[in-house]
């Protein structure tokens, strides 16, 4: 119990140091951004006024000073260029990502282990060596250009080669803007417009899971304890379902967190490429504006998740190996 | 050398040498516009009417994409080369120098380190692209300023682990001064897990950058980049797919070779596998 009191601590105190990095870097570089928001013909006076309004005028301590009471009473201040607050801007962004972000690590958990497991029980024969090279090629695509070869198959590869009409999937965004369906027939919509942002996150996050689920079954395979599984006769399934499986989660579980970073990033620019309004528009949109509000808010979502999926981690771990449990010796 | 280092190195040689001498020896030049009447987005393997051959298509403005591509390797693979190696440098500095302090020097450097790597790279890469001025340099100034942290863990935990040896206790019972221990005995046996970073950095370095000049925060034109190529390419993607896809290829190619030559590199150098999931775009 103490553990967990100390890691949330020091969990919180990261994020605090997180934010101030954030604050710090967003301020100290060069250009204004009253410059992008006034209107074009305004005085210097007007550009001012906006500056003082904006509170942007004050010394950066005294910055610093307000947006942190703010932030501590969970006030995220008001965007620059919506002037709505930002908390307003960021919850109609979350879900979006968060369903695809959601759907998409599952999908990648699910293929990446099953594909590193499949290579480690047939380490160095054909198929394991084309895999590890699937993976890595996959794997080593940015994901924006993945998504332009989605699209270019599903657009002009379906007109060119004649994809069947169920095949022809929706290449941008969310709903077809033509369509007043609700109900079920929204939700079909949806799950075909989501297919290929989804595909694009997953087979990225799904090959690089594998080249670790790979090396971690393929060690695990090497140990006594299986051989002597295999060797008094458990069928070969049952000895990955039962020893190599239940050894493996651990240190799956610590992949899944650190491969949430990752779909983040990715989602950026799959969000970008799809045209899906969720955390990535909103992220690109406001650094292009220079909306510092914006920016913090959207930084602290990110660290946020990271620095959650990584607390989950470590509490989980104990969970799920008795070994690592602190009653025991370490 | 064996199989699993020459062939990588073989494909990073040919794409080097591709990317001095194609751009020299095309027929146009690459970076100007050329007839975009004519000759604009032809598909791969096309001979125009002048008779010259496009191995890749061109594209709005018939420029030819092989050239171009080759063109663009020089910058990504100079970008990420050195923002790699340059990030490497300053992570060995200070995983050393932290890790040979201790106390409160450590706690600092190392707070930083993991408070950094608490915001995906990608977002602080976007931060200090898009709020300086976008270019080349920039791009590898904030490479090395989000890219220190991993190696500079990873160089600490090994200098930690090397410095509880035997033979360095030997060289300061030889009266050896501290500088002279941790140059000569303690770096030279750490610096293995730091190579294969190094060197597993590159495709990440490359893809960061690519993903930068996507959105038009890193290289900018008419210096063709594999990011800005594909940008570039993005609004033909329904009509013309090889203008976008072409330089990504070369792109995944250079990133494979890189990833596997590291991975042969870690087989040799470093024992146990010291990975951490790459940052992406």
């Amino acid at each position: 119990m103490r553990n967990v009191v100390s890691r949330l601590a020091s969990s919180i105190i990261l994020f605090w140091i997180v934010l101030t990095i954030t604050f710090l870097l967003v301020r100290a570089a060069p250009g204004d951004p009253t410059t992008l928001l006034v209107p074009p013909g305004a005085t210097a006076d007007d550009q001012a006024r906006l500056r003082t309004e904006l509170g942007l005028d004050a010394p950066l301590v005294i910055q610093y000073a307000r947006w942190a009471g703010r932030l501590f009473k969970g006030d995220l201040g008001e965007s620059f260029v919506r002037r709505a607050p930002v908390r307003v801007v960021l919850s109609e962004a979350i879900p979006v990502s968060l369903g695809l972000g959601a759907l998409s690590l599952a999908l990648t958990f699910v293929l990446g282990i099953a594909i590193g497991m499949y290579q480690a029980a047939r380490q160095g024969t054909l198929s394991d060596r084309a895999l590890t090279i699937a993976t890595t090629t996959v794997y080593a695509a940015p994901s924006f250009w993945l998504a332009l070869a989605l699209i270019a198959t599903f657009t002009y590869g379906a007109a060119r080669w004649g994809f069947p009409a169920p095949l022809r999937l929706p290449a941008f965004g969310m709903r077809d803007p033509a369509s007043d369906a609700a109900g079920l027939a929204a939700l079909g919509d949806l799950a075909r417009h989501a297919v290929l942002p989804v595909l694009t996150l997953s087979a990225i996050g799904a090959a690089g899971i594998a080249r670790y689920a790979r090396t971690i079954t393929a060690d695990l395979i090497a140990q006594d304890f299986v051989r002597a599984a295999r060797a008094k006769g458990v069928p070969r399934a049952r000895v990955y379902a039962r020893h190599v499986l239940a050894n493996a989660w651990p240190p799956l579980v610590v992949l899944l967190a650190l491969a949430i970073p990752g779909l983040l990033a990715g989602s950026v620019f799959v969000e970008g490429v799809f045209a899906w309004p969720g955390m990535g528009r909103v992220t690109l949109a406001a650094v292009a504006a220079r909306d510092y509000p914006v920016i913090l808010g959207a930084t602290a979502v990110y660290a946020a998740a990271v620095i959650l999926a990584n607390l989950a981690a470590d509490l989980a771990l104990p969970l799920l190996d008795p070994r690592r449990r602190s009653d025991g010796s370490t | 050398m064996k199989r699993d280092v020459a062939i990588p190195l073989l494909i990073l040689a040919v794409l080097a040498v591709g990317a001095i001498t194609v751009p020299v020896l095309s027929a146009d030049d690459p970076r100007t516009m050329g007839d975009a009447v004519t000759q604009r987005f032809l598909p791969p393997f096309v001979t125009d009417a002048r008779g010259d051959f496009h191995l890749l298509g061109t594209d709005r403005f018939g420029r030819d994409i092989f050239a171009r591509t080759m063109l663009a390797a020089r910058i990504s693979l100079v970008i990420g080369i050195l923002g790699s190696l340059l990030a490497g440098g300053v992570g060995i500095a200070i995983g050393a120098f932290s890790a040979w302090r201790g106390g409160i020097v450590d706690r600092v450097l190392m707070g930083a380190a993991d408070a950094l790597l608490a915001i995906p790279r990608l977002i602080l890469l976007l931060v200090c692209a898009a709020l300086w001025r976008p270019g080349t340099l920039t791009v590898v100034a904030v490479l090395v300023a989000t890219g220190w942290m991993a190696v500079a863990r990873l160089v600490r935990a090994e200098v930690l682990g090397v410095r509880a040896r035997p033979f360095v206790e030997g060289a300061s019972a030889l009266g050896a001064r501290p500088s002279r221990i941790l140059w000569r005995h303690v770096l030279p046996n750490a610096l293995g897990s730091a190579i294969v970073a190094i060197t597993l950095g590159v495709g990440g370095a490359i893809l960061l950058e690519s993903g930068l000049s996507f959105l038009g925060l890193g290289v900018q034109p008419p210096q063709p980049s594999w990011g800005n190529m594909i940008a570039d390419g993005r609004d033909a993607i329904v009509i013309a797919p090889w203008v976008a896809l072409a330089p990504g290829l070369a792109l995944v190619v250079t990133v494979v070779a890189a990833t596997f030559l590291g991975d042969a590199l870690r087989d040799r150098l470093a024992g146990e596998s010291s990975a951490t999931l790459r940052d992406r775009a």
